[in-house]
């Protein structure tokens, strides 16, 4: 099945010089450089700015004076992203299919109607595409989002905490149907989540400190996806998970 | 794929829907309950019929004077439907209005707020006096009356779209046109609904003001015609027409609605929207 795209993903570099919200500091002065083809996990306490950070690559938000936030291949970042959320933000009114080919009915182009169709057979509700989201359960919806997120083919794809809101099972297939069909891409994934950073990340990094940076953590050696049960994967989360613990309590 | 095949416990598509047939048999058994005690009333108090008639003699008003009573209905009726149309096209018009020039609201909403000061029953003599005794005081009374909550409804529901559907919108670059016509108008037609069926219950009551100022036909008309003349029974067989009239109105709205936004009742039933 051919959902994949063929140019190799740019990578994506940052250099923020500290962002700070009401006044109060969020985030530190840092440069990051995000990999071409490559899953970046970003994980640290509630409210170190992780979705912040996300928003402002994403342009949702207004990026601080004198931050940078460019394409390795020297073209633009607007315009070649992805977003996929924690919630599904399926639109109510719109069946599967128009769901999934949401972004190009808001540019006015005509939607690819034969490849939304192979997306939805690729994360598996062939046959739904008929169906009101409402009709659908939790785990088919993100999956639809998923699908929606793939739809857009863009170089780009920024994920904040996509598979918070399912079931630990559901989140553990979804994760899986992810990495195969995100692969190539350069990914920026906000999580709450150890084990899915160290499944899915090729570089894991956690925000430490007042206002945060991001600080990495060794990963295993094997490319990702990663399985569950590897002695080195639960090894890392649980060195990861020790490391969110001190971020918390350095931020408290 | 059928790795992925989950439990796909897709969600109880829609509760159990009310059954109709028994929800007009309760409202049939009530009404004939009301009938049974204002009979009850008449009879043990022995009012004089020019102030409560009994139901017989309204039902009697009603079958005598049927063709006079269809006649001012009609014209109320036409009323009503041409103050909702208008109304609620000139409420709609406003909201998107409103949420598409910044400007607009800035100058138009401080204006709109301050006319729901004005009580409209006070400016129906001026309406009168301007358009006339004919029908276009009474629609120009029911355009005004429906006109704020149909564009209050709908101006509230595209303000308050789902934030995230309005990222998810940005990031795909969908230009303000596309947002506002495609996220923004869909998500805020449960809210249309809503002022619609509010619009809905009171056009009659804009309509039927409008003829008791002045008028020379309607129901309103009509019943104020007869109370000067203490026929109490044909004023209460025009304002029973009148109820029905409205009643049926806003079911015939409702059932249009529901039939329309097919993915409302959902909300409703998970209790995000009063119904």
């Amino acid at each position: 099945m051919d959902c994949g795209r063929s140019p190799p993903s740019p990578g994506l570099s940052l250099r923020i010089p500290g962002f700070a919200f009401a006044g109060v500091p969020v985030l530190g002065a840092f440069a990051l450089e995000l990999r071409g083809g490559e899953t970046t996990a970003l994980l640290g306490p509630s409210g170190s700015g992780k979705s912040t950070l996300l928003r402002m690559v994403a342009g949702l938000l207004p990026a601080p004076a004198g931050a940078r936030i460019a394409a390795a291949d020297g073209g633009p970042v607007a315009g070649r992203l992805a977003w996929m959320a924690q919630q599904d933000l399926l639109l109510p009114w719109l069946d599967l299919l128009g769901n999934v080919m949401l972004g190009a009915r808001l540019r006015g182009e005509a939607p690819d109607r034969a490849r939304a169709l192979r997306l939805i057979e690729a994360v598996g509700l062939a046959g739904r595409e008929r169906a009101r989201p409402a009709e659908l359960s939790g785990g088919m919806r993100q999956r639809a989002a998923l699908a929606r997120t793939l739809m857009e083919d863009r170089p780009f794809v920024l994920m904040d905490e996509p598979f918070s809101a399912v079931d630990a099972p559901t989140r553990h297939r979804l994760q899986g149907l992810a990495a195969r069909l995100l692969a190539g891409r350069t990914v920026l994934l906000v999580t709450h989540d150890p084990l899915e950073a160290m499944r899915l990340a090729h570089r894991v990094l956690v925000l430490r400190g007042s206002p945060a940076v991001p600080v990495e953590v060794p990963v295993p050696a094997a490319a990702p996806p990663r399985e569950a049960h590897d002695v080195a994967v639960l090894t890392a989360q649980g060195a990861l998970l020790e490391s969110l613990a001190e971020a918390t309590a350095e931020a408290a | 794929m059928s790795a992925v095949a989950e439990a796909a416990a897709p969600r109880p598509a829609r509760r159990a829907a009310p059954r109709p047939g028994r929800a007009a048999a309760r409202a049939l058994l009530a009404g004939a309950g009301l009938v049974a005690c204002w009979w009850l009333f008449v009879w043990a108090t022995d009012q004089p019929h020019f102030i409560l008639p009994s139901p017989a003699r309204v039902a009697a008003a009603l079958a005598e004077r049927w063709d006079i009573i269809l006649g001012h209905a009609w014209i109320t009726l036409q009323e009503i439907l041409l103050g909702l149309a208008l109304g609620a096209g000139l409420g709609v018009a406003a909201a998107l209005l409103l949420m598409a020039f910044p400007p607009a609201r800035r100058w138009l909403l401080p204006v709109l707020l301050a006319s729901q000061a004005v009580p409209v029953f006070a400016i129906a003599p001026l309406l009168t006096l301007w358009m006339g005794f004919g029908m276009a005081s009474k629609i120009a009374m029911a355009t005004i009356i429906i006109f704020f909550p149909v564009a209050s409804a709908f101006y509230d529901g595209l303000r308050r779209a789902e934030p995230g559907w309005l990222d998810l919108a940005a990031t795909m670059g969908a230009s303000r046109r596309a947002i506002l016509l495609r996220i923004r108008l869909p998500a805020a037609l449960p809210a249309l609904a809503s002022g619609l069926r509010v619009a809905a219950a009171v056009a009659p009551i804009g309509a039927v003001v409008g003829e008791w100022v002045g008028a020379s036909a309607g129901l309103g008309y009509l019943m104020l015609h007869a109370n000067g003349r203490s026929q109490t029974d044909l004023m209460f067989a025009a304002l029973f027409v009148l109820a029905a009239m409205a009643l049926a109105l806003w079911f015939a709205l409702d059932a249009a609605l529901r039939a329309v936004l097919p993915w409302q009742p959902d909300r409703i039933s998970e209790g995000e929207t009063t119904p």
